[in-house]
């Protein structure tokens, strides 16, 4: 019986489900190169997603490597200032566009949502392949503007400046952006549509899994916030071609404009990156707390209110811009409510542990640090909702630290989370527990070293996007350099010891960590190509450990 | 269930999308008609309201609307919901920058 440390003893009761399958699986039936380049299979997808986004993430890793060392000394002696600005630009595009709005809905949402809801693969699988190729062809034009010289608008494209002065190839990464777009657009059409029309039979809307409730809510902001962004940056590139005036003051345009349209997308862009890692954290909390999720319809439809919120709080980013103050508290009272959907989540999840048999295997340390980040993040942007106070904060390194808490704190954390608990369904291998801990934790030591004393630093006065800063900054600069490499190692460690496992790993069974899902309980580890043997029929709710101890114990 | 859905999608006939494509064709020559006349206050609501009438032809006929079941419908009317929360927060800012204080 394959063992997953301290928590076998609790685990193992459950973990003879399906069993460990030596036969055909989707990894083993077919290894040519151009069975995978071709695949319509959704897990085979999901790891081509995998591997394109994570050496995305580590060129946007490095980049910020660059500008953390930069600011290691007031002066500006490591990259020049406009190196600089082509860095965090860089640093922004990649790690926003290419590595966290795909990351859980492109890797494990293609992997998991046909497993989790009984289907043999999403609605269109052939959509599903040429999104990949879209984000794929996306990355190379954005590489491809990166290589002839970079941009250095920052990853806002803020106009007049990117429609007018910028002479970077601003246009070649808004190419690349409208592409990667509609990879977007067509994976949340495809999960819609999977979600509505594949269930298996007794798969109720309120039978599903918390993590389809998340990626159901995300592919809905992608849906219908990605256009908004399309069309906004084939505005900026017809402005700038053909100098028709849409942003620029001196052809009559307003550049406040592009503010709203981008934020109307950007800021709901940012939900597209946390609603998943709120879902995985569901899952994650409820199978290592042996507990039914306290508040599953509360939880669910907070996911959805999130959604919506999303849509409506986008001016918080222009408070500073000249927008109406009228306007402006109509924006700052809607930031706040969503606040409540997010609270609502939280405190479910506080709930939910209450009275638990709590296990600490790895995706449970990285849910932990999840929980932690994402509520110092949440609650430092209460901050930012206020008028008053974001008059003070807005653009200093506080708004850093604030959304790098969130997306990197609470989204990446999730996306680990996320990685480490689904990797024996999706490899058939356990990777080693030992170093799994290790790196969660290293990884919430070193994000916290990095970007608490940016909170600080952005309190004090520090503006971001410069390259040097003056002398008394110096000493939380260094704390923030020193937390990156910190929280490189926690980061590396597990292209290390996963890869590892992949190759040499104890084999999983179905079920290592005693997860109540139908990706669980109804496949072999790693899935056979077509997911299920037969067509699962759901009788229960997704979360019914209670029921399930009990008549381990009557046995 | 999808059988369900794909007996309502009858292509219709080539002279209804003709017939759609020749509208089209006219509303934009009347968009540029009337963006050389002068309205005054109403220029922007009449190109608007044009448009308007094209974007749901598009989306009516060409877009299989007429046919399309119930959930379709509820897309594409939350899709023209979230359109309106767009304009409508924004047109928010704009319409009270002049207001005082």
């Amino acid at each position: 019986m394959a063992t997953v440390g301290l928590e076998s003893k609790t685990f193992e009761k459950f973990a003879d489900v399906v069993g460990h399958d030596d036969d055909l699986n989707y990894l083993n039936h077919d290894h040519s190169v151009l069975s995978w380049l071709f695949t319509l299979d959704h897990k085979r997808i999901g790891l081509l997603y995998l591997v394109t986004i994570t050496l995305m993430f580590l060129l946007g890793g490095a980049l910020a490597g660059a500008i953390r060392l930069e600011l290691l000394t007031p002066k500006g002696d490591f990259l020049t200032a406009d190196t600089y600005n082509k860095a965090f630009t860089a640093h922004g595009i990649i790690m926003l566009f290419f590595f966290l709005i795909p990351s859980i809905p492109a890797v494990l949402g293609n992997f998991l949502v046909p497993l989790m809801i009984g289907a043999k693969d999403v609605a269109f699988p052939r959509l599903n392949l040429f999104s990949y190729y879209l984000y794929f062809a996306g990355s190379v034009i954005a590489l491809t503007a990166l290589l002839l010289g970079g941009v250095d608008t920052g990853w806002t494209f803020y106009t007049p400046f990117s429609s007018t002065y910028s002479n970077s190839y601003v246009i070649v990464m808004a190419v690349g952006l409208f592409v990667v777009g509609f990879s977007s657009i067509l994976t949340g059409l495809n999960f819609i549509i999977t979600v509505h029309r594949m269930r298996c039979p007794g798969l109720t809307w309120f039978r599903l899994p918390l993590f389809i409730w998340g990626i159901y809510a995300t592919s809905v902001v992608q849906l219908l916030g990605t256009p908004v962004i399309a069309v906004t940056l084939g505005l900026l590139g017809v402005e700038r071609t053909l100098g028709v005036g849409i942003f620029d003051p001196r052809l009559g345009g307003d550049p406040i404009l592009f503010q709203h349209l981008f934020w109307f997308y950007s800021h709901p862009a940012v939900y597209i990156m946390i609603l998943p890692s709120l879902g995985v954290t569901s899952e994650v909390i409820a199978t290592f707390s042996r507990k039914n999720v306290f508040g599953y319809h509360i939880i669910a439809f907070s996911s959805i209110a999130i959604a919506v919120f999303g849509f409506i709080v986008w001016a918080h980013h222009m408070f500073t811009t000249g927008i109406s103050p009228y306007a402006a508290m109509v924006f700052s009272l809607l930031t706040f409510s969503v606040a409540i959907p997010s609270g609502i989540k939280v405190f479910s999840w506080l709930a939910t542990m209450y009275g638990g048999s709590i296990s600490f295997g790895t995706p449970m340390i990285y849910a932990f640090g999840f929980l932690g980040l994402f509520t110092i993040g949440g609650m430092t942007g209460l901050f930012l909702s206020t008028l008053g106070t974001d008059i003070h904060l807005h653009d200093t390194y506080f708004i850093v630290a604030h959304f790098h808490y969130i997306m990197v704190g609470g989204a990446i954390m999730g996306y680990m989370a996320a990685i480490h608990y689904w990797w024996p369904k999706m490899t058939g291998r356990l990777y080693s527990e030992f170093w799994g801990k290790l790196s969660a934790g290293i990884t919430f030591i070193g994000f916290n070293f990095t970007f608490f004393p940016q909170f600080i630093l952005g309190y004090l006065g520090m503006p971001r996007r410069y390259y040097e800063y003056p002398d008394e900054f110096q000493v939380l600069n260094v704390f923030s350099t020193a937390g990156a490499t910190i929280l490189a190692v926690g980061y590396l460690m597990p292209l290390v010891y996963m890869p590892y496992s992949f190759f040499f790993g104890e084999k999983a069974n179905s079920n290592p960590y005693g997860g109540s899902t139908l990706e669980w309980t109804n496949t072999t580890s790693p899935p056979s190509p077509h997911n299920f043997e037969k067509t699962p029929v759901v009788t229960e709710e997704p979360y019914h450990y209670h029921a399930k101890e009990a008549a381990v114990v009557s046995h | 269930m999808a059988t369900t859905e794909h007996s309502t999608h009858q292509p219709a006939a080539l002279s209804l999308y003709l017939l759609t494509f020749g509208m089209l064709m006219f509303l934009t020559l009347l968009t540029i008609f009337a963006g050389f006349q002068n309205f005054g206050m109403w220029s922007t609501p009449i190109a608007l309201g044009i448009a308007a009438v094209k974007a749901a032809l598009v989306v009516v006929i060409f877009m299989h609307g007429y046919s399309s079941s119930p959930l379709t419908w509820i897309i594409i009317l939350a899709s023209m919901f979230f359109l309106t929360i767009m304009l409508g927060l924004m047109l928010s800012d704009y319409m009270s920058r002049g207001w005082a204080m």
